[in-house]
């Protein structure tokens, strides 16, 4: 097969997102990882709901569909168990994966179908002019909550974690390389993979994140995590993570005695979700967000694979293989 | 058969077996059903079963019914009124003793009819003096103690004794119509292959109710009912859900592509997604979605991926579905949508049949929305137009909607297996491989049909999606005049399928004054009334709509043949104002019925005949 490049995936309709929007970023990560997954060009779907993020598809010149509101984990679930073949993408916002879409999104994550979907969160309603979603900030001020809203936000590491997700990954829109490796790890789990891209929202939320991105001093408030590596961050990496009373607790290297080999070492493969949920949640100002394949378990048969598995078992075992055998199945009578 | 009895021939009989839903009533119902069609009758049944699992025994709501109507001619309903009950406890007989016939037979399980459980069926004292039985041969048959008595030594425990008392019911009525008893001994030992005792219980329940019939001097004759003229060849017991289930899986052969069904459960829907779930030996695919928004989303994902997709779902799940449907309009992919009816709004009557969703159908959508709505209108014929749903929505690329109703789903009747050949092929528009330049929204001029490019074939990606397409490039477009472009392109395309349906037929009097119109499920009442109307000497037509949008080309023509017009539907009239707004130029009259039931030939006689008055 030849070598495929980004500008090989890049569709000729003008690109439609504000000026500074992360969204941007994140579609050149993509397009730079999507060479390097393997599948054929006519054998890439992206799908999406409703929401600036959700124009994605119609800037990659790959199949695509831009269906309903909430709707692009039911709608790509059906794409890949008609035709497991395919290499399935959800594009999804926090509106649109977690409020309206919410049901859906769990239940992708429950089933395991093989896709990967990404979660541009930024924190509010893009399309719609700048309302509240369900990861904005308790208190956060905006055309639906004048006085600051009321409501806990959702963790989507949590959510994932929680139904039995087996890949959860974050980064930043403004770390695009960190992004496509990120990708490319998503594309090769098999099973659901959700990463969730931590995405600026020029116009009605702008900043939103900038406690972590800002370049001075985004290194003491961010952790990369990599399988089996050591948890150390800081812009001298003298910092750490360790457990201590089921708690994950921030330490500085050479203090009180502290050196590396006590800090925890990620294991993204260990079926062990309890460590992953703590690591997903991790929230600045008392932690360090992390950024990374925060799990990647292996994962049992996907949905779609094992629905495969279980036609061919039955149509083996069964006498009925058209429609003819099955209406003269069982009890008929003749009439002379 | 009895030495004293006479036998006396019959046309035709309907027997309804009653009792707790515990009682098996269902079985004993299917069994003499079937049992009639394997002599030759032509059958029709209908299920009558409470809305919960089991709601308190011995109550009022707890009440299962079977209805089996068979004859020696050609029988069309389930029977309204029925020449036998079989009532199992005295809640049963409250619940149907409505429906017994003037001059009809009573059998009831007198063990059962204690004072705990003549109170809770609300009786003050004897039922029997409370009801009024006048005309009706009330015969007591100590059923419980007779079982019980018939197992004693068999080594059972007293509930699994109890459980076979359905079994002496079915051999009463058994020898009463003069039924083999063969073919439930042969269900007996298939069902319970691995449990002999239980094998010997129920047959020799069976038999001893029979001969219990035969013994007493209750009935003085029993009836035969010789079989009926039927066409030739082979048979089968169907109902209207599995009918839908195997008429799409024929499309679907026919058509050489895969079927995927996306379906969330809901009475009285469900039957299709556990009969598709089952033909795994078909390679049919089906996605239990977590909700019916979800299931009409995977269908629409798998059509866009090429399969040949459908949604199951009944009036509060199409309601959910309406966005849905929107997205397969405007992406204009191929997509059947089964809403089989039952009594609403809201939850309404789950178990109930009904026929008012035809707007939901028709226009309970965002924007201009148009879809291909039919319906089929026998338990057999489910099949037939659950095909053609399929045939219409995928050569013409869009979604069709495909009405049947709790009473079609859940009636069985004796169908004739068809040959597949028989069937008109399938042509699937897909892209010529070799097309250079294709465009997602170019058209056939003649149908306005667009090509299905599939995910996985090179050179033809694009996109689709939601946001008003551009002729023929497909790609998003605000552009006013496009707009309106597209809404009448997707209004004619619709339209355009009136040519792919077959005219609407009349049966009964062509020079008749009042046409009877009906649309959907009430088929075999209609029909039956018609007969019966004629019989009794008067002129009168009849008309079913299977095609509602659109409309069968002669429709006009058809309609102004007539003077009056009668539009008989179990709603409120909303085909009759349907009719009023396509062809305003005719006056309708209506006969509307909303009890959760299907019509009663009884009563659609005397709507006719007053109608023939004035
Ligand atoms: C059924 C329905 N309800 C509401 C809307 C309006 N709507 C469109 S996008 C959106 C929210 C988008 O937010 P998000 O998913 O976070 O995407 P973003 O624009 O932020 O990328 C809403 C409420 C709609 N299109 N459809
Ligand atoms: S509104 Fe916000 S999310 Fe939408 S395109 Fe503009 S910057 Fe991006
Ligand atoms: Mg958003």
């Amino acid at each position: 097969m030849q070598q495929l490049k980004p500008e090989d995936f890049k569709s000729d309709q003008m690109v439609r997102w504000c000026a500074g929007c992360g969204d941007h970023a994140i579609l050149s990560s993509v397009l730079k990882a999507l060479p390097q997954i393997g599948y054929k060009h006519e054998d890439v779907v992206f799908v999406s709901g409703i929401g600036c993020s959700s124009r994605f598809p119609y800037y990659v010149n790959t199949y695509g569909f831009h269906g309903i509101h909430g709707r692009a984990m039911a709608v790509a679930s059906g794409v890949k168990t008609s035709n497991p073949n395919l290499c399935v993408w959800i594009i999804t916002g926090d509106g649109d994966g977690l409020a309206i879409g919410g049901n859906h999104f769990i239940h992708l994550v429950r089933r395991d179908i093989d896709v990967n979907l990404i979660l541009f969160n930024n924190r509010i309603y893009g399309l719609t002019k700048g309302q509240y979603s369900p990861t904005s900030k308790q208190g956060s001020v905006t055309k639906t909550s004048p006085y600051g809203t009321i409501e806990q936000p959702f963790k989507p590491g949590g959510i994932t974690i929680g139904a039995n997700g087996t890949f959860f990954a974050r980064t930043i829109d403004s770390t695009p390389k960190i992004s496509t490796e990120i990708l490319l790890e998503a594309a090769k789990h098999k099973g659901t993979s959700i990463t969730e891209v931590l995405q600026n929202c020029v116009i009605y939320n702008d900043q939103t994140f900038g406690d972590i991105t800002d370049r001075d001093n985004r290194d003491d408030r961010i952790i990369m995590l990599k399988h089996g590596e050591p948890m150390i961050f800081g812009k001298n990496q003298d910092k750490g993570l360790l457990m201590k009373d089921n708690e994950l607790h921030v330490v500085h290297l050479g203090e009180n005695g502290i050196s590396e080999k006590d800090l925890l070492v990620h294991d993204a493969h260990t079926e062990f979700a309890g460590i992953h949920l703590l690591l997903a949640n991790m929230d600045y100002p008392k932690y360090p967000v992390a950024l990374g394949v925060i799990r990647a378990c292996e994962a049992p048969k996907s949905y779609d694979v094992k629905m495969e598995e279980q036609i061919e078992v039955i149509h083996e075992k069964s006498k009925i293989h058209t429609i003819h055998d099955l209406m003269y199945s069982g009890s008929t009578w003749e009439v002379k | 058969m009895s030495k004293q009895a006479k036998v006396i021939e019959i046309e035709e009989v309907a027997i309804r077996f009653s009792g707790d839903s515990g009682d098996g009533m269902q079985l004993a119902g299917t069994l003499f059903s079937d049992t009639s069609a394997l002599y030759g009758n032509d059958v029709s049944t209908f299920p009558d079963y409470p809305a919960e699992v089991r709601a308190p025994q011995g109550t009022i709501g707890g009440v299962s019914g079977f209805q089996v109507h068979f004859g020696h001619t050609q029988i069309n309903t389930p029977g309204d009124y029925c020449d036998v009950l079989v009532a199992m406890n005295p809640a049963a007989l409250k619940a149907n003793i409505r429906w017994v016939k003037p001059d009809g037979i009573i059998i009831y399980d007198a063990d059962q009819f204690d004072a705990k459980n003549i109170e809770k069926a609300g009786y003050k004292g004897d039922p029997f003096l409370e009801e009024d039985v006048t005309g009706i041969q009330v015969i007591s048959a100590p059923i419980s103690n007779l079982t019980k008595e018939s197992l004693k030594d068999i080594g059972l425990d007293q509930k699994s004794i109890l459980r076979c008392k359905n079994m002496f019911a079915l051999g009463i009525v058994s020898w009463l119509y003069d039924r083999p008893l063969e073919h439930a001994v042969s269900f007996f030992n298939k069902k319970f292959a691995t449990k002999p005792l239980l094998v010997e219980a129920n047959t020799k329940v069976l038999y001893d109710g029979y001969y219990y019939a035969e013994t007493i001097e209750a009935f003085t004759s029993n009836f035969k009912v010789k079989p009926a003229e039927i066409e030739k060849g082979t048979y089968r017991s169907i109902n209207g859900n599995a009918a839908v289930a195997w008429g799409m899986m024929a499309a679907a052969e026919k058509a050489d592509l895969q079927l995927f069904c996306g379906s969330y459960p809901i009475t009285p829907a469900t039957g299709i997604l556990e009969e598709l779930a089952a033909r795994k030996d078909l390679r049919v695919k089906t996605f239990q979605a977590e909700d019916e928004i979800a299931g009409i989303c995977t269908a629409i994902g798998a059509s866009f991926a090429g399969s040949l997709a459908v949604t199951t779902t009944s009036g509060p799940g199409l309601a959910l579905k309406g966005e849905a449907i929107g997205l397969a309009v405007m992406t204009e992919l191929p997509l059947v949508i089964v809403d089989v009816q039952r009594g609403g709004p809201s939850t309404g009557l789950p178990t109930k049949t009904e026929q008012s969703d035809l707007m939901q159908a028709l226009y309970g959508r965002n924007g201009e929305s148009p879809v291909v709505v039919m319906a089929a209108s026998t338990p057999s014929n489910c099949f037939d137009y659950a095909y053609m749903a399929c045939k219409i929505a995928i050569e013409h690329m869009t979604p069709v909607i495909l009405l049947t109703d709790g009473f079609l789903a859940n009636g069985t009747e004796p169908w004739r297996i068809p040959d597949l050949n028989d069937f008109p092929d399938i042509k699937v528009p897909r892209v010529a491989p070799d097309t250079q330049n294709w465009q997602p929204y170019a058209r056939d001029p003649e149908t306005l049909v667009r090509t299905w490019a599939i995910p996985g074939t090179h050179g033809m990606e694009h996109r689709l999606g939601s946001l008003e397409k551009m002729n023929i490039t497909g790609t998003v477009s605000y552009v006013p005049e496009n707009h309106e472009l597209m809404s009448h392109i997707r209004e004619n395309k619709v339209q355009k399928v009136a040519r792919d349906i077959p005219p609407l037929e009349i049966v009964g009097d062509e020079d008749a004054d009042l046409l009877i119109i009906g649309w959907g499920g009430t088929y075999g009442h209609l029909v039956t009334a018609l007969i019966e109307v004629r019989r009794e000497g008067h002129k009168v037509a009849l008309t079913q709509f299977n095609y509602i949008y659109p409309l069968p080309t002669n429709t006009r023509e058809i309609l102004g043949r007539f003077k009056k017009l009668l539009v008989c539907e179990i709603n409120l009239g909303q085909f009759a104002n349907y009719l009023r707004m396509q062809h305003p130029e005719y006056p309708y009259r209506k006969f509307n019925k909303i009890m959760g039931l299907p019509f009663t030939v009884k009563d659609l006689k005397e709507a006719i005949l007053r109608n023939l008055e004035d």
